[in-house]
């Protein structure tokens, strides 16, 4: 399952998606969002997202995670809108029948999201609001 | 021909709207495009990067826009 979505990600449907009587391991990776940047108090976060895109974009990392490891069921769920702090923006699950590959293949989708897949994030301060890495 | 430009992030914000009409040449590259966008939106220059997508895909410098293209500016992307 790949999704973009505007509400709150119940993480416990997503691992139970991705269980699969043949595996021996499940992965899940939580993407948190923090109170703070660079000792910054940060109030909120907001996720945008091209989404044909970013679902195509993820949709090719799957893919190529899938060429690579052997993955039974996987799961990748990133938040739109409005984040508050504490909240998943992005979670994601992989059973394989041995550890090793879920641990791997779990770690290679979150660094290749972030390197390629069209979703930006704003962070608001007290102070005024940031496009995170816009600016070098 | 005129073709649509949809801006997200940082872009939208200096495009001051979600999506732009903007009259191209035909044949033209999206290096060319965006040689043009950033003379007429200067701040696109002072991110640390910027691209086009067409039709929801990276694409080279060298692709040459057809009509009813859709592109996108895609500035650093920060999800996760």
């Amino acid at each position: 399952m790949i999704k973009i979505t505007d509400q709150t990600i119940d993480t416990q449907v997503l691992i139970d998606s991705v269980n699969d009587s043949g595996g021996g391991a499940i992965d899940v990776f939580i993407g948190t969002t923090r109170n703070q940047t660079k000792g910054k108090k940060v109030l909120r976060l907001d996720f945008e997202a091209y989404e044909p895109m970013a679902i195509k974009e993820l949709q090719k990392i799957v893919d190529r995670a899938l060429a690579q490891w052997n993955i039974l069921k996987y799961a990748v769920v990133h938040r739109v809108g409005t984040v508050e702090i504490g909240e998943a923006a992005v979670v994601i699950a992989v059973s394989t029948p041995h550890r090793a590959d879920a641990f791997q293949a779990c770690q290679f989708i979150i660094d290749e999201l972030k390197k390629t897949v069209p979703i930006w994030k704003k962070e608001f301060f007290e102070d005024g609001e940031v496009w995170v890495a816009a600016h070098p | 021909m005129e073709v649509n430009i949809l801006a997200f992030g940082i872009a939208r914000d200096i495009f001051s709207e979600r999506k732009i009409v903007q009259q191209i040449a035909a044949g033209e590259t999206v290096a060319g495009v965006m040689e043009q966008l950033k003379v007429n939106y200067p701040d696109l220059s002072k991110l640390k990067a910027v691209m086009l997508a067409v039709n929801e895909e990276y694409v080279d410098d060298n692709y040459q826009i057809k009509d009813g293209d859709e592109l996108a500016i895609i500035p650093p992307v920060s999800g996760g």
